[in-house]
């Protein structure tokens, strides 16, 4: 009764719904203007498989903080082990790789998941948990980090209400869209607040209203202070949207540009 | 770790029993079955020992003294004897007792041609054991007393006592050690099948930064719980099942309860709870942590 109350106000009250975006992006602004700039940084990372074959090769990269970055490349170009590296999910085979002042190289393995509090992660297969209802994916996130259900009850209708799903909390996702399941997803990755937000393909699996509908949430999130890196494959929305655009070929970096666009391969 | 994370890790952990429900009921079944073997076999051992224990305590050690040996040094040796630790209890047994107790036994109405006391020099002391195995060194120490003049006890009842106990405990000890790695592998089995079910949920717990503690916890859980009903089962069947045969054995065979005695449920139970659930908890909490350490590398 509680959380459909929540919803109710979340839903009719698009001033208030605003204000939640306002606040959090204030609030971001303040602890931004707390650390350095430079989010992400990597110096001459190579990452070879066991396989032996190299998946990046001397990437240099650096990321402000409060970016917008499209990384692009084709299939096997190195994409999936950037995004991989910047979560340590793998680890470097040379260089450096600095990701919001972790060395990612040296982290310990218990400082590994206080890191990632700090990042959100959404995919093209939305990885949502089926037995569950969109409420309880939301407040899974908060539940992992160990929040108290008072917050949890407090931070899930807001969050719902910003990727505009205050009405279906209680659906699951096989009820849902695709571009719905991609809301959820996205709304899991914000609701812990994170620094950094990793999409990787998040409109992969969507079709062109919907993709469009997950790019202008993501830069509704950017604005709000959050640095958002997408990978993609989708070159119309790339083009469209003039932000940075690293290229990647091969697991080199071949191109990176402000208000880029969609580098082909030939 | 807050009181509502440890409330969600807890539904968790019970959630996982009925995603994989006939794994957890194919171990609770089979850790049942341990377990009630464990319990019965327990049940059979305790009563075992205090019968053994019963027919220890009417083991004794009678010593008989010098010819004219005065009462202040057969009081000294008595002392002595009692001093020493393996001796649980010591009567004396003055001549007239002896002569006593021989008449009521064996003479009868004949005693009366006794004018008298033929035992005159039969005073002694009967020693009651703590513990069977311990009558040699006893034995020895009287011999080498002085005032001593002979010792009489009984070899073959000590050791094979002394055997059948250290038997019992080398049998007990064998089949605990089976029932457990079973119960360890079947637990750990469960567990596995549980981490490959939820797979991709551990994976987005690790993306979005969960503890390797939070991850671990409801299997650990999963695995004390399986392991607490797998323990309570059989308790119950046994509790159950006890004096129905206890009075089945003794009606159908009474003379063993005039040679016999066995132990009260309640004697035997006072035990068996805690540690069976403490073996059943415990094989559940080690049989989940091995497989979590070895699966989850989170």
């Amino acid at each position: 009764m509680i959380i459909e109350e929540r919803f109710r106000r979340s839903n009719t009250n698009n001033t208030k719904k605003m204000e939640v975006v306002k606040s959090v992006a204030e609030k971001r602004r303040k602890r931004n203007t707390a650390l350095p700039n430079e989010i992400i940084t990597l110096t001459n990372v190579c990452k070879a498989y066991s396989t032996g074959a190299p998946a990046l090769k001397d990437v240099n990269l650096h990321i402000n903080r409060g970016e917008f970055v499209f990384i692009v490349g084709d299939s096997g170009s190195g994409k999936s082990t950037l995004i991989k590296l910047l979560l340590r999910e793998l680890t470097i085979t040379s260089g450096h790789i600095n990701v919001m002042g972790y060395d990612l190289a040296r982290i310990r393995h218990r400082k590994i998941p206080k890191f990632r509090r700090n990042l959100g992660i959404v995919f093209q297969d939305f990885r949502l948990l089926k037995d569950r209802n969109v409420y309880d994916n939301v407040a899974f996130a908060q539940r992992i980090i160990q929040k108290s259900n008072k917050e949890i009850k407090k931070n899930v209708p807001s969050i719902l209400a910003i990727v505009g799903l205050a009405g279906k909390y209680k659906a699951k996702p096989k009820q849902l869209s695709g571009g719905e399941q991609q809301r959820v997803a996205l709304a899991r990755a914000l609701v812990n607040k994170p620094t950094v937000l990793l999409a990787d393909e998040p409109t992969g699996n969507l079709d062109p209203k919907n993709s469009w509908e997950i790019m202008k949430l993501l830069e509704q999130i950017n604005e709000s202070g959050t640095t958002v890196i997408v990978v993609t494959h989708n070159r119309e929305i790339v083009n469209a949207m003039q932000k940075r655009v690293v290229t990647l070929k091969k697991g080199v970096i071949v191109s990176d540009e402000e208000k880029g666009g969609y580098i082909d391969e030939d | 770790m807050r009181i509502s994370s440890f409330f969600y890790t807890l539904r968790q952990g019970i959630r996982n029993l009925f995603r994989n429900k006939w794994f957890t009921l194919a171990s609770i079944a089979t850790i049942s079955a341990c377990l009630f073997l464990f319990g019965l076999f327990y049940a059979i051992v305790i009563n075992f020992q205090h019968i053994v224990k019963t027919a220890e305590e009417g083991v004794s050690v009678t010593v008989f003294f010098d010819q004219g040996l005065e009462e202040s040094r057969i009081q000294e040796i008595g002392e002595a004897i009692a001093r020493r630790t393996e001796v649980a209890d010591i009567r004396f047994i003055s001549a007239e007792e002896a002569w006593e107790s021989f008449k009521q036994e064996y003479l009868g109405e004949y005693a009366d041609g006794f004018t008298e006391n033929p035992l005159a020099d039969s005073a002694n002391y009967e020693i009651y054991l703590n513990d069977v195995s311990m009558q040699s060194a006893l034995v020895t120490y009287l011999e080498a007393t002085d005032g001593v003049r002979m010792v009489n006890r009984s070899e073959l009842a000590a050791t094979t006592l002394t055997g059948v106990n250290a038997l019992i405990a080398y049998v007990s000890v064998g089949i605990i050690a089976i029932l457990f790695a079973v119960s360890v592998f079947l637990i750990s089995n469960t567990v596995t099948i549980g981490i490959s079910v939820r797979k991709e949920e551990i994976n987005i717990m690790k993306y979005i930064g969960a503890t390797d503690f939070f991850v671990r916890s409801p299997f650990v859980i999963e695995g004390m719980m399986i392991g607490a009903i797998g323990a309570a089962i059989p308790l119950g069947v046994i509790y159950s099942l006890y004096n129905i045969v206890l009075q089945y054995v003794l009606l159908r065979f009474p003379m063993l309860a005039d040679l016999l005695s066995f132990l009260s449920v309640e004697e035997i139970f006072n035990v068996l709870i805690p540690v069976s659930l403490g073996i059943g908890i415990g094989i559940g909490f080690l049989g989940s942590i091995v497989t979590v350490r070895k699966h989850l590398r989170v």
